[in-house]
């Protein structure tokens, strides 16, 4: 078990997939990170050695933003946004895209799950 | 794609040349205008806006955070007051 940025734990997988655990690093970024780190990419979380994890752990804290303060800037965008009253803004406190998407059907990953009608 | 920093925001000329006369006099008053696809830069902060929405001209008190926005983005063209409430059958 390798514990990196307070709470993650990814277990045996494959620390490409495993580093995708922590909030804002995907498959892209986790391999750019062992490319820096020149972390063998198959290797599993539980065959790390310490120093790759220290090193692993240096990586992410300098260069990426990750967990709550990511969280943090997105809440704070968002709130920019509705304060402002731009359309973007507007669209945020109704709880639609707000990038232009349709929304006659579908829309669902923001709408959120359908309301259900009142049976009979 | 995103517009090319080589050419700076785009303003409309005519918007402009009133900001800037409206600032070396240190004047404010209520802009009429028609132009939102203008960009609102710092010079703007602090000025008010009537922006048209295709029917009226709705007032858009310009602040520091929405540098970097179009004056359209301030001025929704569409109004939705909600759908009809279906009445409960029993």
């Amino acid at each position: 078990m390798a514990r990196i940025i307070g709470v993650d734990l990814p277990n045996d997988k494959k620390v490409e997939i495993g580093l995708t655990h922590i909030y804002g690093i995907g498959r892209a970024s986790a391999r750019k990170i062992l490319s820096i780190t020149k972390i063998d990419s198959s290797k599993r979380i539980k065959d790390l050695t310490s120093e790759e994890i220290v090193l692993l752990r240096d990586v992410i804290r300098n260069d990426y933003n990750v967990e709550g303060d990511l969280r943090k800037d997105i809440t704070m965008n968002m709130k920019r946004l509705r304060e402002i009253g731009c359309y973007r803004g507007l669209r945020h406190r109704i709880g639609l895209p707000c990038r232009g998407q349709s929304t006659h059907s579908n829309a669902r990953s923001h709408k959120g799950p359908r309301s259900s009608r009142i049976k009979k | 794609m995103s517009r090319s920093i080589k050419k700076g925001p785009f303003v409309d000329e005519f918007l402009m040349k009133r900001i800037e006369k409206l600032n070396k006099e240190n004047k404010k008053e209520v802009i009429k205008t028609w132009s939102r696809r203008s960009t609102v830069i710092p010079d703007f902060v602090g000025h008010t806006f009537a922006v048209h929405n295709g029917k009226k001209f709705v007032p858009v008190f310009v602040t520091e955070n929405m540098v970097g926005h179009k004056l359209g983005e301030f001025s929704p063209t569409r109004i939705f007051r909600g759908h009809k409430l279906k009445k409960n059958i029993l």
